[in-house]
């Protein structure tokens, strides 16, 4: 489902009088449907920034980054925004470490908005949304607010709700369950060995061993 | 297969000796949404006005995709009908919403104009649109007779909208849409743009200085600076991770866009 | 050729009255269009038809009947003071009968006895532009009328139909000439609207002020704008004329004494007139 070939990303700060921070550079990946690959080093080893890149959100240096979009296979660093949104819309979810919410937006809405890109009705895409936000254990009192003024947890698992509702057929995890408290981290991993069962595949960052053991098939080692 | 809906090329704006945009070419497709950012004077509404036959560039084309003969360069058409297209196929959303409306006449007018600008000739249909597009854009539909001088800031942009997507356009242009609207009433409507652009499918480009306007409207960014296109992509991959240098100054001097 | 009085053949100088009939014959040649004048300073006020005037005396002859009305009425003191101009500069023959007028100079009425062929009516224009309420700018206004763009003017009826429930301009109602030009009228009661269609008369439309001339050559097509839902309809009144009965005229309520007494009586005295003798006659 993913294939990464000879990656290389260094962020170089001009503002900062160019300094050059080098995260990775001929990186190697390939991820199968229904595996979960756990990206794993020390902190600043580039896991957040692998993730970002495989999503997108950042643009290599150098290499290709290989995404099994329907029939076709996309280089999501080469590709052009339009089509790197389509293969977000259809093919890749994405939970960052923190939800980025969207004014006046209602939780529920937050969350079935995945859906509703895909064409679902309405009703049926807040029904779905409604139930991974109960199974998440957001009160629904909460669910027609808008999650600016969420708590931290709370806003977490709304994001964690919202990657999972489209059934992506890939999905990319970091940090997910860094705020969350026993009970829901044990949903999460839930819904993570659902998700491989139904044949996501998944990478992620788990920076709980627990997580870790409990939802990996492989490890990927990063080295800082 | 459609191709783009806007093509353009080298498309250079000259004001004398003075730079106004310089060398820009892109392609927009059907159902983007482009932000085009950059400091004051980088030439954002230059662009922006020749992107929508309103000056005429120096050199370059800009050849949009119509409804009924496919591609045509916006500038070589007859007056007459790019025209018709500026009043039909498009949008333009000024910043201040009273140089997109006609404050002399009601809302319902204002919004109804276009309709009977294409030959509608049916008073009361005229009226059930009006009436449609003001609830569209929450505007209480008891408005309708009331001129816009009586109307506040965010209720003039939402009216300017209504007036603009009544006759269903494919591309709309948008100066500074949220320009000096207060914070909350700028929220509302972002949420609204956001929510019509997404509903009907529209091409939007949208010039705006403020970042965080652009990471909820716009799918992809054109970044200016004195006149000149310095980086381009995916907004969120623009804004996260930006390479060029004016770029990082841009998003480092501003606090979470 | 020069009158007794020392004036030029009906005041203006022979090299402007070719300008002006320069003019008017464009005018002809494309129906509704907004033709510019290098308009002339006359004896009298702006707003005492110098327009119309002018026009008049491009193309009147002497051997030419004028008449010339004012709201209907040929005895108001613009409508003497301009057929006595012309009487002085001129030396035409004057008439108060439409059907013995072969130039009618009228502000604000088009009589209601039927005009034939070779008949010629001058109206006096205050404002010519029809687009003007919408749009401030000279250029846009001619470029709207290059490109026919005029879907904008039926926003002031929409306008009218929303605050009134009906189309509530009874003046000066917008047309579209020979489907192709906006014109204005001048401020007649859309009343008289219908009797420009395809009328047997050649309309001159004289605009001092603002100089412009325009024209409806004979039997051209003239429409009043309106909704499909809202159609063109002109005034009627419940009543007849109080003096000569008629029920197809258009009626000025007139006060008939210090008392408030008043009365509805045709606006075209001439009609009202021929209309009564008739009666008297057929009664003898
Ligand atoms: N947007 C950015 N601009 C500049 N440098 C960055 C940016 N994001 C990350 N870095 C740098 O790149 C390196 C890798 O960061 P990254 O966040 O990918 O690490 P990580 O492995 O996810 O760490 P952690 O476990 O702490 O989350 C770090 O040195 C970091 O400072
Ligand atoms: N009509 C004009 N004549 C001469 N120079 C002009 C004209 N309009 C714009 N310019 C110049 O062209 C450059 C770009 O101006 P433009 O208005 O496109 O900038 P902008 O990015 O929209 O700025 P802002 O954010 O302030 O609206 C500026 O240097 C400006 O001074
Ligand atoms: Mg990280
Ligand atoms: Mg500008």
């Amino acid at each position: 489902m993913i294939r990464v070939e000879a990656l290389s990303k260094t962020y170089v700060l001009h503002t900062q009088g160019g300094i050059e921070i080098p995260v990775f550079a001929d990186a190697e990946m390939s991820v199968d449907a229904g595996e979960c690959v756990a990206l794993h080093g020390p902190s600043g080893s580039g896991k957040s920034t692998l993730l970002r890149c495989l999503y997108g959100n950042c643009k290599p240096d150098g290499g290709a980054i290989r995404i099994r979009h329907g029939d076709d296979l996309v280089d999501i660093a080469a590709a052009a925004p339009r089509v790197v949104l389509d293969v977000r819309r259809r093919t890749l979810g994405y939970v960052s470490q923190f939800l980025r919410a969207i004014p006046r937006v209602p939780a529920l809405d937050v969350v079935a908005e995945p859906l509703r890109a895909l064409g679902l009705p309405v009703e049926a895409a807040r029904a779905r949304a409604g139930d991974l936000l109960a199974r998440l254990r957001i009160p629904e009192r909460l669910w027609t607010l808008a999650p600016a003024t969420f708590s931290g947890g709370e806003q977490q698992r709304v994001n964690i709700a919202r990657g999972f509702a489209a059934n992506h057929p890939i999905l990319l995890l970091d940090e997910p369950t860094a705020s969350l408290d026993q009970k829901n981290r044990e949903v999460v991993i839930e819904l993570i060995a659902e998700a491989k069962a139904a044949g996501t595949a998944l990478v992620g960052v788990f920076h709980d061993d627990e997580v870790r053991e409990a939802v990996s098939t492989r490890i990927h080692l990063m080295q800082g | 297969m459609t191709g783009p809906l806007l093509t353009v090329a080298g498309l250079t704006r000259l004001y004398g000796a003075r730079v106004g945009c310089r060398d820009v070419s892109f392609e927009l497709w059907p159902g983007e949404v482009m932000g085009i950012v950059g400091e004051s004077g980088s030439g954002k509404t230059t662009l922006l006005n020749c992107l929508s036959a309103r000056l005429e560039p120096s050199t370059g084309h800009v050849v949009y995709d119509t409804r009924d003969d496919g591609p045509i360069d916006i500038y070589a058409m007859s007056e007459p009908r790019r025209r018709l297209l500026m009043r039909t196929d498009w949008g333009i959303v000024h910043q201040n919403p009273r140089d997109g409306l006609r404050m002399g006449v009601s809302a319902g007018a204002n919004v109804g104009e276009r309709l009977m600008a294409v030959g509608a000739r049916h008073y009361g249909e005229i009226r059930a649109q009006a009436d449609e597009w003001l609830r569209k854009v929450e505007i209480e539909p008891e408005r309708i007779d009331d001129l816009p001088l009586t109307f506040s800031g965010g209720m003039l942009q939402r009216l300017q909208i209504a007036r603009n997507l009544v006759t269903h356009p494919r591309l709309v242009f948008m100066d500074e849409p949220t320009g000096g609207l207060d914070v909350s009433v700028q929220a509302r409507l972002l949420d609204l743009l956001r929510r019509l652009v997404t509903d009907l499918g529209l091409a939007a480009i949208v010039v705006t200085h403020d970042l965080a306007v652009a990471r909820l409207l716009a799918h992809r960014l054109m970044v200016m600076r004195r006149g000149e296109v310095v980086e381009t992509g995916l907004t969120d991959q623009v804004l996260d991770d930006p390479h060029h240098p004016y770029t990082q100054l841009l998003v480092s001097s501003v606090l979470q866009p | 050729m020069t009158t007794a009085s020392g004036y030029n053949f009906a005041y203006l100088d022979e090299q402007t009255k070719r300008m002006i009939r320069r003019a008017i014959l464009k005018a002809v040649a494309i129906p509704g269009y907004q033709v510019p004048f290098g308009s002339r300073e006359m004896p009298l006020p702006y707003g005492w038809g110098t327009g119309g005037i002018q026009v008049t005396a491009a193309v009147i002859g002497p051997d030419d009947r004028l008449k010339v009305i004012d709201q209907g009425a040929d005895d108001t003191t613009n409508a003497v003071s301009i057929r006595r101009f012309f009487a002085r500069t001129a030396g035409v023959a004057t008439t108060e009968r439409t059907t013995a007028a072969t130039v009618i100079q009228t502000r604000h009425r088009i009589p209601e006895t039927p005009l034939t062929e070779g008949q010629i009516l001058v109206y006096q224009v205050p404002i010519p532009e029809p687009l003007r309420w919408l749009e401030p700018r000279e250029t846009e206004t001619r470029r709207m009328h290059a490109l026919a763009d005029y879907g904008a003017m039926h926003v002031k009826l929409y306008e009218d139909i929303a605050r009134y429930g009906r189309i509530a301009t009874t003046y000066d109602y917008p047309v579209l000439v020979n489907d192709r030009y906006l014109m204005r009228p001048s401020p007649i009661p859309k009343f008289d609207n219908p009797k420009m269609d395809m009328s047997p008369a050649l309309q001159l439309f004289g605009a001092g002020r603002e100089k412009r001339i325009y024209a409806v050559p004979p039997y051209t097509k003239v429409r009043s704008l309106d909704f499909k839902d809202h159609p063109f309809a002109v005034q009627s009144w419940d009543r007849p004329c109080e003096l000569c009965g008629a029920t197809d005229s258009f009626l000025d309520e007139v006060v008939t004494d210090d008392r408030g007494g008043r009365m509805f009586v045709c606006s075209d005295t001439d009609h009202c007139g021929t209309r009564r003798d008739a009666a008297q006659e057929a009664a003898e």
